[in-house]
């Protein structure tokens, strides 16, 4: 355990050294929110985005972006570098046990999503007048399970993509297709078939639901709960069996 | 002495390539144990396999009582390893990462003492990135001794390093084992194995040659010392018939006598009986490097 918040704290000072990260974690969502915000933040309409106001649709959208971000690019890469440079195979020669390594991914997962979901949230609050959730211990429940299933997402693309190179590349891209898929991006309203059936494999789908629902008033939406939790047990029993130090 | 490693017929294969062949050893408790033999001559692939970081093909190892591969998470509690080809966090600091290694095991010697110990309290802020080849060599040791280790496995420690700080890194092995820390230690270097080690093994091409001191190494394979001196006297033929000369040769004025033993002793007596005193009589100590050249007929470069 108190190796589990040495770990923990020692890589959040890591994150917090690493400029670049930093930027594309934080500011990533932001730029999205203002951008799209520019473009839909004055579009009315019924029969768009649930009937909600745009930016509130989008502002639990874009918290989910963040823990996909993190997800999907930060720790995959994070994990590859750290096999590159032999930081892994200096871990395995010591005492540690693989579950600390993964478990402090975990709470660094956490605490960052936490700081870049509020900066979001409050940066849509001031700027583009979103109003308060509807049940907000529901979005802060709904929060946790998202990024727990893709910090197992991220732990289990970091145990199989071999490079940094590798880790960047296919993380980009599936960051990039599940934010255009998964409500993020376009209006599911506007989305053809085929491509709403596609978002709906994206975990990030789920977790937009799981947020965005209890957000708007929706309630807990417990299809979209099982199935990240799902995706975190497989992931993470993946992650165990498949994870190469070296 | 107490047996700490026992290996037995060790084989170790990487797809077609036979990485070791057949390799035993055993190592006591506080002796400083050195393998020596060319690159990829299976010397790290035995070491690593004695960690429990690789799976041996056949053989039967024992460390601390232990089998490295049932047994792998108990072993590296009480073994120390200082790797080739690893590193830290380039970020992380030197007292990040010896406070979170000091953390892994219970009743670890506090930090801050090691820390003290290798000389490493000055760069105590600094960054992995930022710190020289001998300061991250100190402060893997340094890390590799957190846990009061009973033996320290260290792979090609002084590579890459300049002759000052290899000599420093020479100290500190000494002090590693001067502390009851049994050391095994893997180089390519002659001068470090014939230096360090108690007992010294010369891999080659996955077999372990020859096992001895580096004294008993030179005794075996390299057995004859030779006396060598300067002088103007033509006829020498007399030497020949010196006890424990074997081979006298001459260019010029340069003599080299070829013996055994107490060669110099005798060689010097019968010099000084004839009258003859030559200033420059030495004795040429034969190497590891002779040693290594009658065992695998390569130098240890080729």
């Amino acid at each position: 355990m108190r190796t589990l918040l040495k770990m923990t704290w020692i890589e959040l000072k890591l994150f917090v050294r690493e400029p670049v990260t930093m930027v594309f974690t934080f500011a990533l969502p932001l730029i999205f929110l203002f951008v799209l915000g520019g473009i839909f933040g004055t579009m009315h309409g019924e029969d768009l985005f649930r009937g909600a106001k745009p930016m509130v649709y989008y502002t639990p959208a874009y918290v989910g972006l963040v823990i996909a971000s993190i997800g999907l690019v930060g720790l995959p890469v994070h994990f590859a570098k750290y096999r590159e440079r032999g930081v892994l195979r200096r871990f395995r020669a010591s005492p540690l046990h693989l579950w600390c390594i993964f478990g402090a991914q975990v709470l660094v997962s956490l605490v960052i999503s936490s700081l870049g979901g509020i900066l979001l949230v409050a940066v849509s609050m001031i700027g583009f007048d979103v109003t308060f959730p509807e049940s907000p211990a529901l979005v802060i429940a709904a929060f946790l399970p998202s990024v727990i299933a893709f910090a197992a997402i991220g732990i289990l693309l970091g145990a199989l993509l071999p490079t940094t190179r590798a880790a960047q590349g296919l993380g980009l891209i599936l960051f990039i297709v599940m934010m255009m898929l998964s409500g993020s991006g376009p209006p599911p309203e506007v989305m053809s078939e085929a491509m709403e059936r596609t978002g709906q494999v994206m975990p990030l789908y789920y977790v937009t639901r799981l947020i965005q629902e209890p957000w708007l008033g929706y309630g807990w939406n417990w299809d979209a709960f099982m199935i990240l939790a799902g995706v975190t047990v497989v992931a993470s029993l993946a992650s165990l069996r498949l994870f190469r130090w070296e | 002495m107490k047996k700490i490693i026992e290996v037995e017929h060790l084989r170790k294969v990487y797809g077609h390539t036979v990485a070791v062949e057949d390799i035993s050893f055993h190592v006591a408790e506080g002796e400083i144990f050195g393998l020596l033999g060319p690159n990829g001559a299976g010397k790290t692939t035995t070491v690593e396999c004695l960690q429990g970081l690789r799976r041996p093909d056949a053989g039967r190892l024992h460390v601390l009582g232990l089998d490295p591969q049932s047994d792998g998470r108990e072993l590296r509690r009480q073994i120390g390893s200082q790797l080739q080809d690893s590193a830290l966090p380039d970020r992380m600091r030197v007292w990040e990462a010896l406070d979170l290694f000091s953390s892994f095991t219970p009743n670890s010697p506090d930090w801050r003492e090691i820390m003290e110990q290798w000389g490493l309290t000055e760069k105590r802020k600094s960054s992995f990135s930022r710190l020289s080849g001998g300061q991250r060599q100190r402060l893997f040791v340094a890390l590799a001794l957190m846990n009061n280790p009973r033996v320290v496995f260290l792979d090609e420690m002084t590579s890459g390093l300049d002759p000052a700080a290899r000599r420093t890194a020479w100290d500190l092995i000494r002090a590693i084992r001067d502390r009851g820390t049994t050391v095994v230690m893997v180089t390519h270097f002659m001068d470090e194995a014939e230096r360090l080690c108690d007992r010294l093994g010369i891999v080659d091409d996955g077999r372990l040659t020859a096992l001895d001191t580096p004294q008993g190494l030179i005794a075996t394979y390299a057995g004859q010392v030779r006396v060598v001196f300067s002088t103007d006297h033509a006829d020498l033929s007399w030497l020949q018939s010196v006890p424990n000369v074997l081979r006298v040769s001459r260019q010029g004025p340069r003599v080299q006598v070829e013996g055994t033993g107490p060669v110099l002793a005798r060689v010097a007596a019968a010099l000084v009986e004839r009258g003859v005193l030559p200033v420059d009589l030495h004795l040429e100590q034969p190497s590891l490097e002779d040693v290594f050249l009658s065992i695998t007929g390569h130098t240890i470069q080729e």
